[in-house]
């Protein structure tokens, strides 16, 4: 296995020139903007004998100093002798959706044999029968997954889907600007920070850790529950204290000093805290964070022979040396048991991170939105958006 | 019978652009505008219903961002106007040799992408650029101030990013003014103030009223600024459209929503023109 772990700064480089989600930046601009490029580039149409052709968000997969090659990749090729086509061009759930939607529709090819949708945009594949059951026996490292994300509600034996990563949501600060941390909502809209609060555009995080707060469950919120809660952010907002709703531009606007205290992602503000020593910070909230993940999922179009390729790849991520790789790479937190061992022959001081490999007392205090309805979806998406001025 | 057919062929690739890239998707738009969920069904699913109150409902709910538009979109052309009106004038008579390379100038913007120069905004106005620092030691803005996430960045880059839409239209007009009529008003006894305004002024209408429609147009549609550079509380029509279509996946509110502007764009533009009354414009 061609081992080439990168050093923390060079990793710290190539995270900051597009992080996961950066090209959800400039929110709907890029969106736009990458639909356009997007309708260039794409999976390719032929689905060659013994290959895998997968597309996954951006910078979420070890990469070699080179940025062609992909190490855990190239193994498993050598391995198997599988061919992997990788695509970047994951950029944005709803974008993506849209691209396939009709093919998926039809039973067409949609140039994919593997994708990588977030969970709430994995509920709606499955909801619409656009995915594939995995055969089991191709997958028997799947019980490696982490009990947290062992069973969501969009699919509670994970038959046909399984984490790539998971993501916390939870408060970021600028550490001289809030020397006391920011673990309470309270602490979050502390006078200091007036006018200088950024929240993420991701409804599930942004209004989950308000629910928190509030004492709710996130596995039973209810429309009552949540319309509270954004009401509770549409106030906060009208009264000057919020200056953004954004996707993870908010780690731009803490960089520059126009944020002091967001509610942010683990990967971005991972990335933030080892740039800036001492500068910023991360926390779960105490009344409870966010964890969601992107899925990997084989579409309802793929042929017999290319699944059974797939699942082995899905098996082969689910090793916890393969995972632990990965891991030291993407720095979101790693769903797969034993790779936080694994990680230890690596870097033993990633082994460590609470933002990688959460503690169980971290892991206590996270939760999972619960799915949606379809009629839901439209309806808080609506009253979330419009809290936002849109 | 070839002669009179030959017009006709050549404007079969326009005709037909317009047809597949303009006619039909404006013909899709309406269609979805009076759409309605279909029952129980899943996110993005509509059905035909002509359910007109669409557009009644879609407006009423964003009035707030309508009027903002129109309002952020007005001043922008009229500091666009303000600042690009001077810069054609002096390139026009004063350019002399170096004419050329002003124009170049003035377009070279062009050359680095409309977002690229849009997030370099956001630096200028940002707590690390020179800008807010330098105005709070001048006492001109107080500590807490900032000027990102606000009504003000979102105008500055419009009138920025459209600045050039205006500054050639306004150049090819000035420029085509005859210098001897200028000589001969004052002649006349008229003083630099009355000759601007008797004579090139009328005469550079044309290249106003272009300038003004190249600005005004795409800048009460534009989103980009108000989502970079704005807060919530300065969100645009444009911005709610993208937020209905992608976020939300409400097709028919966004559709309706299109339509509504292109007709408000349509109304403020053709009482505009007919105000103006430049029948030579094109």
């Amino acid at each position: 296995m061609a081992k080439n772990p990168l050093s923390q700064e060079a990793r710290s480089v190539l995270n900051s020139l597009v992080s996961r989600r950066a090209v959800l930046a400039g929110a709907g601009a890029v969106a736009g903007a990458s639909a356009l490029a997007a309708c260039g580039s794409g999976g390719s149409s032929t689905n060659a004998k013994n290959s895998v052709r997968w597309g996954n968000w951006p910078l979420y997969l070890d990469v070699d100093d080179s940025g062609k090659n992909y190490p855990t990749l190239q193994a498993f090729t050598k391995e198997t002798g599988i061919d992997v086509k990788y695509f970047e061009d994951y950029n944005d759930n709803d974008e993506f959706f849209g691209k396939v939607q009709a093919q998926l529709k039809l039973g067409k090819d949609i140039g994919y044999d593997l994708v990588c949708p977030t969970d709430w945009m994995a509920s709606r594949w499955i909801r619409l029968g656009y995915t594939q059951k995995f055969d089991a026996a191709n997958i028997p490292n799947k019980t490696n997954i982490l009990d947290t994300l062992a069973s969501p509600s969009f699919d509670p034996k994970r038959e046909q889907s399984l984490t790539w990563q998971g993501i916390m949501g939870g408060f970021g600060w600028n550490t001289a600007k809030n020397p006391k941390g920011v673990r309470t909502l309270d602490d979050l809209f502390s006078p200091g920070n007036k006018g200088k609060i950024v929240v993420l555009s991701e409804m599930r995080d942004t209004i989950g850790i308000i629910l928190r707060a509030q004492g709710v469950s996130l596995a039973t919120v209810t429309e009552n529950q949540f319309m509270n809660a954004v009401d509770f952010l549409a106030k906060k907002i009208a009264d000057g204290w919020i200056r953004g709703v954004k996707g993870n531009e908010y780690a731009e606007d803490l960089t520059s000093g126009d944020a002091t205290a967001v509610i942010g992602w683990s990967g971005d503000m991972f990335i933030l805290k080892s740039e800036n020593a001492g500068k910023f910070d991360f926390a779960i909230p105490e009344s409870g964070g966010t964890i969601s993940g992107d899925n990997m999922m084989i579409p309802s179009t793929v042929t017999a022979e290319a699944k059974a390729n797939t699942e082995k790849l899905i098996n082969y991520y689910y090793e916890p040396s393969v995972a632990a790789e990965v891991a030291a790479y993407v720095n979101y937190v790693c769903p797969v048991k034993g790779a936080q061992a694994e990680m230890e022959k690596i870097d033993p001081e990633l082994a460590k991170s609470e933002f990688i490999f959460p503690s169980d007392k971290t892991m206590a205090n996270l939760s999972v939105f619960r799915s949606l309805t379809p009629a839901e979806e439209t309806s808080w998406t609506e009253a979330f958006q419009k809290a936002a001025g849109n | 019978m070839k002669k009179i057919s030959t017009p006709y062929l050549l404007l079969i690739p326009g005709m037909g652009f317009l047809f597949t890239f303009f006619l039909l998707p404006l013909f899709n738009l309406a269609q979805t505008s009076t759409q309605t969920p279909v029952g129980g069904g899943d996110t993005g699913q509509y059905e035909q219903t002509f359910h007109f109150k669409n557009y009644i409902d879609a407006f009423v709910e964003n009035r707030e961002q309508f009027g903002r538009s129109f309002i952020y979109a007005t001043i922008a052309t009229v500091l666009a106007l303000a600042i690009a009106y001077p810069l054609a004038y002096a390139i026009a008579f004063k350019g002399g040799k170096l004419k050329n390379f002003m124009l170049v100038l003035v377009v070279a913007p062009f050359f680095t992408s409309f977002l690229l120069r849009t997030i370099a905004w956001k630096q200028i106005l940002g707590e690390e650029g020179f800008v807010v620092p330098t105005l709070r030691n001048l006492h001109i803005i107080s500590q807490s101030t900032t000027l990102t996430s606000s009504a003000f960045a979102v105008v500055a880059g419009m009138t920025y990013n459209f600045l050039p839409f205006m500054t050639l239209p306004l150049y090819a007009s000035i420029d085509r003014i005859d210098p001897r009529t200028l000589e001969a008003s004052g002649d006349l006894y008229a003083n630099g103030f009355t000759t601007f305004r008797k004579v090139t002024l009328p005469l550079s209408m044309p290249g106003v009223v272009a300038g003004t429609l190249l600005t005004f147009i795409p800048a009460a549609g534009d989103y980009v600024n108000a989502a970079i550079l704005g807060s919530p509380q300065t969100k645009m029509l444009g911005n709610v459209i993208e937020s209905r279509y992608f976020k939300i996946v409400d097709y028919p509110t966004a559709a309706a929503l299109s339509f509504t502007l292109m007709a408000a764009i349509l109304v403020l533009v053709t009482i505009y023109v007919r105000k103006a009354g430049t029948e030579e414009l094109v």
